[in-house]
């Protein structure tokens, strides 16, 4: 209706037209730039990592070498495996706790404002902060250990973080002490969400608590779900700054995640082609996660 | 907008060149790193001789001291088309540059001032692109330096080892003695250059070169690279559990807070020493680290000269190229930076022992054959070698799996990979 009334318009109005162009003239920059910046530089990356760029840019192609370099790169092969870890462990851990502190905080307690800032605090901090302060905390000779073993426990021993085949794991204590608050709220904000009458009803119906929460609140809550895994997800893939302040990527190179493991070979040992190779497979990655995820979401929606 | 703005730019060089009184004056942009006290008081200096030969210096300090940072902007900068006159960079990123074209002869200068002549052929040749100087040395960092504490040595009844043989034995009975025998920051670039030490002091000048410089493949898989390995990877019973991530200059005050006894480091750690109060030869030794008397590392700062347009700008940047290695500048900055001068016979009464040592060495090594580019410090191979070295390396430290022969054997495919 409102269309076919914008057909029949008079076109000489100036006001009308201008009315009309103003939308496109304002998001006209956003969609250039995002255009450019962001899918521009992403085909760019494409191309480097086809070239054989070493120190800058320069367009030698050598078809996929640079990815079959990468396959054969054993740090490539740690951080990946790591990210499998990294990722997989923090979003669940993130989920689970944030569930649990959610659903104990929507009990109608006592000082709960005050309660809920002090869990979501740690999200106010930067990642730098919080790898710092943790890399004091996990020091065997600064920290826990040291605390624990000064209070007279002396066969305590927590030094994961100087081990190599438990480093990772400290990253994954880090991220989670700073993000489940974040989720936490996400779901308190969710659960508040949810009808009291259906509650209400269930109750009369002779349902227990645990069960109203397990069969009707949380199946409700599927959106919240979707927005903190894509937003867990996102953060653990870019994970960069709590590495490098928590362990800089060591001991040795067994807490190199991918993001990391780009920087360093395209900017600090002037490989721009491997390192192109290595954002693209991320970029993979991503994709292969999401694109599914997204898909189902999204039709989920149009069946509803 | 932006053809006003060049217009506008444009009219403003055209006036500045019409106030400035010398036709040959012109400004240099320089790109460095020297951002912490001592290594700034140093730029100021050169600063300061820059306009007094009438031309302007125009700072453009990245802070960050490996340079990383620095780096990264001067490739924007480059790749922009508008990279600055002079920028610090070091090693084998100097033929890195010049290979992609951007960096301005200074044959000139050099020939005037007989760089030649004053320079190490060894130092010479990291400056000069297919024979031609494209940048000029600052000074001489030597890195394979064992510092010690004299104390704990007097406790534990040793003595300062000169060999490698010698250092386990002094070790063991420092441990015995309840004081750690070696202090270490686990980051790649510190586990390398102890792995270089080692390397040179269990190989010598010889091994060392072929193995880092040249990549020779039947030496990179030889039985003393295996001897090598096995040495380095015994030094961490010797090193405290708490090292990993830990700063070279923590692992400095370990030493001088009298809780370890030794430290492998470059000379940039008597910096810490000095802040301390402390005086070589009474409350710190320095010496050559074990095996390597006759050897001489070096990781020399420089500065390369990119291509510029204007007469002006290129009188200014030949004048900065000469200053850099007069006599003044290089004594104000080394003493200010704990380097030594890159050219020899200056008069050396204002440093202290540790850097007699090292002039008396550097100029020894020289002839000798002894001194050689540190491969840590990316002054012996380009950084995409020297990266998988350090990958190799730091991940053989702090494995309990791999053995010297595994290690070995992916050192030698790896730089071959990466070659």
């Amino acid at each position: 209706m409102s269309t076919h009334s914008g057909h029949t318009l008079p076109r000489s109005n100036p006001l009308d037209l201008l009315q009309r162009w103003i939308p496109k003239l304002v998001l006209g920059p956003t969609i250039i730039t995002t255009l450019l910046f962001i899918y521009g530089y992403v085909i760019w990356t494409g191309v480097l990592s086809l070239t054989k760029s070493r120190f800058l840019p320069r367009y030698d192609f050598v078809r996929f070498l640079q990815y079959e370099k990468l396959m054969d790169n054993d740090r490539w092969l740690v951080a990946s495996y790591n990210i499998l870890i990294f990722g997989g462990l923090f979003i669940l851990i993130c989920l689970a706790v944030g569930v649990i502190m959610a659903i104990l905080l929507d009990q109608k307690i006592r000082a709960e404002g005050s309660i809920r800032t002090v869990f979501l605090y740690p999200m106010a901090l930067s990642f730098i902060v919080t790898g710092t302060a943790w890399k004091w905390i996990l020091n065997p000779g600064l920290g826990l250990e040291k605390m624990v073993q000064d209070l007279g426990f002396t066969d305590f021993q927590f030094d994961w973080l100087v081990d190599p085949n438990m480093a990772i794991y400290t990253l994954v204590i880090a991220a989670v002490w700073q993000s489940s608050g974040f989720v936490m709220a996400l779901f308190l904000a969710g659960l508040r969400g949810v009808d009291s009458s259906i509650v209400k009803a269930a109750q009369l119906d002779g349902a227990s608590m645990p069960t109203i929460y397990r069969r009707i609140i949380l199946p409700h809550l599927r959106p919240v779900f979707f927005s903190a895994f894509i937003i867990l997800s996102h953060i653990a893939i870019k994970s960069f700054d709590l590495v490098m302040a928590l362990t800089g990527g060591g001991p040795g190179y067994s807490t190199d995640l991918p993001a990391t493991f780009m920087y360093v070979t395209s900017f600090s040992r002037g490989q721009i082609g491997l390192g192109s190779a290595s954002a693209m497979m991320m970029l993979g990655a991503v994709l292969a996660i999401l694109i599914p995820y997204l898909y189902s979401e999204l039709r989920g929606k149009q069946h509803d | 907008m932006t053809l006003n703005f060049a217009k506008k730019s444009l009219l403003g060089a055209a006036l500045s060149g019409l106030v400035s009184l010398s036709a040959q004056a012109g400004t240099v942009e320089v790109l460095h790193y020297w951002t912490s006290g001592g290594e700034a008081k140093s730029a100021a200096v050169l600063k300061q001789l820059l306009e007094q030969e009438g031309h302007q210096w125009k700072d453009f300090a990245v802070a960050g001291g490996g340079g990383e940072s620095a780096m990264t902007v001067l490739k924007s900068r480059a790749v922009s088309g508008n990279p600055p006159g002079a920028a610090q960079i070091k090693g084998l990123d100097i033929q890195e540059w010049a290979d992609l074209g951007f960096l301005t002869e200074l044959d000139a200068v050099a020939d005037k001032a007989g760089w030649d002549s004053m320079l190490p052929g060894v130092v010479s040749d990291v400056m000069k692109y297919e024979g031609h100087y494209v940048a000029v040395p600052v000074n001489v960092h030597r890195v394979n330096w064992l510092w010690a504490n004299p104390e704990i040595f007097t406790k534990a009844g040793v003595s300062v080892p000169s060999t490698w043989d010698e250092f386990f034995v002094a070790a063991d009975k420092i441990k015995a003695a309840g004081y750690t025998p070696l202090a270490h920051g686990g980051q790649a670039w510190q586990d390398a250059t102890v792995f270089e030490a080692v390397a040179l002091g269990v190989g010598g000048a010889e091994f060392y070169r072929k193995a880092f410089v040249e990549h020779d493949q039947t030496t990179l898989t030889s039985p003393t690279m295996v001897k090598v390995f096995e040495t380095f990877k015994r030094l961490r019973a010797y090193i405290d559990k708490d090292a990993a991530g830990r700063d070279w200059n923590i692992a400095t005050a370990m030493v001088i807070n009298d809780k370890a006894a030794m430290q492998i480091m470059g000379d940039w750690a008597k910096g810490e020493f000095a802040a301390a109060g402390q005086v070589p030869g009474k409350d710190y030794i320095c010496v050559a680290a074990p095996g390597t008397q006759k050897g001489f590392t070096f990781n020399v700062d420089s500065f390369a000269m990119f291509e510029v347009k204007d007469d002006g700008d290129k009188q200014a940047q030949a004048d900065l190229a000469r200053l850099i290695l007069e006599p003044e500048f290089q004594e104000t900055f080394n003493l200010n930076k704990g380097s030594i001068p890159v050219r020899t016979g200056l008069p050396r009464d204002k440093f202290d022992s540790c850097a007699h040592t090292s002039m008396d060495d550097f100029v020894a090594t020289a002839k000798s054959g002894g001194l050689v580019p540190s491969m840590a410090h990316g002054m012996s191979t380009t950084s995409a070698v020297q990266g998988v070295i350090y990958d190799v390396v730091t991940n053989y430290f702090n494995s309990d799996s791999l053995s010297a022969e595994q290690a070995t054997e992916r050192l030698a495919k790896a730089v071959k990979a990466a070659i």
